[in-house]
């Protein structure tokens, strides 16, 4: 089942946008003057480096600046993965209808694996009590139902018989930081 | 989950200790002021010389209050992280989301398998027949399969790998 692993295209970086990555991937220092910190370590002037930093914000090298909660913290117990088997053809369309929810953090279409995985679309959504998940999670249905999969039932795959699921986490059992190496 | 925030120090959380780190943490204790940032900077900080200045201004703060919550809400892990947010793509790693169905009997020494992998970032328990989830980061595209098979040949599971093929939205705005 190892055969779609994607493969990203690697995209090219500059020597200064690949030092601005490495001096500020632990994060921006909360200081009155943070650019005037990173100008200094680049060795440019504060000028270059914001722009620098909006030019990279324009090519979306830079998705954002900005907070991260630990949404454990906050309260956010829940989450939530809901996933849907939905027609690939409005696939792009609905994925994009569901993304734009203001309760869905993250929005994905990949592989099925039929028999075993016959869900295209995933949305992750985070709640403060099992019911809000699960009010989430019939919002999705609702935007949905008209494009959802109904697969035959006489197939013996009791699992396909099902148009969508919501898988909630029970237990981290690894987090670690993704970051620039070299 | 593909999105590469870099959130924290990567750290070895193999440890049978923090293997089993249950989904229950306190909720933390916020101010006014706390609140306010904490909404307001999940859209974003300016970027001028001074933003903490201008973020205050917008708040009806001060610069030094806003500064010193903010290093408090980080020291405190409220915030997992603050600053540029950068595309994983560019980070120039491969990624993709995988799951296995792992016997009941067997879950803790196959969590021990496949977290003994440095390649694994992320790795959650998740209700389902499939009741592994974990991401795989790898710095070379072809390594990821490389992963995948090693990951089989040591769990004796046939891994589901499901990579994005499109995405729709990364962000999280988590009102308080």
């Amino acid at each position: 089942m190892s055969d779609t692993s994607i493969t990203q295209e690697k995209t090219s970086l500059t020597a200064l946008e690949r030092q601005y990555i490495l001096l500020t991937q632990n994060g921006l220092p909360i200081i009155e003057k943070p650019y005037h910190h990173i100008a200094k370590q680049m060795q440019i002037s504060v000028k270059e480096v914001l722009a620098l930093t909006n030019s990279m914000l324009e090519r979306g090298i830079i998705r954002r600046i900005a907070a991260v909660p630990n949404h454990y913290k906050l309260g956010y117990q829940y989450n939530g993965m809901t996933v849907w088997d939905i027609d690939d053809e409005q696939a792009e369309k609905f994925g994009d209808a569901v993304g734009r929810l203001p309760f869905v953090s993250h929005c994905y279409l990949r592989p099925r694996h039929l028999p075993q995985w016959n869900y295209n679309l995933f949305a992750m959504v985070h709640g403060k009590k099992p019911e809000e998940i699960a009010k989430y999670r019939g919002q999705i249905k609702e935007l949905l139902k008209e494009v959802l999969v109904r697969r035959n039932h006489d197939s013996g795959q009791q699992s396909l018989t099902q148009s969508n699921d919501m898988l909630t986490s029970t237990a981290i059992l690894k987090k670690t930081g993704l970051r620039l190496k070299r | 989950m593909d999105n590469v925030t870099a959130e924290q120090p990567a750290k070895n959380t193999s440890t049978l200790a923090a293997r089993k780190e249950k989904i229950c943490h306190e909720i933390a204790d916020l101010s006014t002021l706390d609140k306010s940032l904490i909404n307001l900077l999940q859209h974003g900080l300016p970027v001028c010389e001074r933003p903490f200045e201008q973020i205050a201004n917008e708040l009806g703060s001060t610069e030094a209050a806003v500064i010193r919550h903010l290093n408090e809400l980080k020291s405190s892990r409220v915030l997992s992280r603050f600053g540029p947010m950068f595309d994983a793509v560019y980070l120039g790693g491969a990624f993709t989301l995988a799951a296995l169905a792992v016997p009941e009997e067997d879950f803790d020494k196959v969590t021990e398998q496949v977290n003994a992998f440095e390649q694994i970032a992320h790795n959650y328990r998740r209700t389902h027949r499939f009741n592994m989830w974990f991401v795989i980061a790898t710095e070379e595209a072809d390594e990821i399969e490389r992963v995948i098979n090693a990951i089989e040949e040591k769990t004796g599971l046939s891994v589901l790998n499901t990579p994005k093929l499109k995405e729709f939205y990364v962000g999280l705005y988590l009102p308080v």
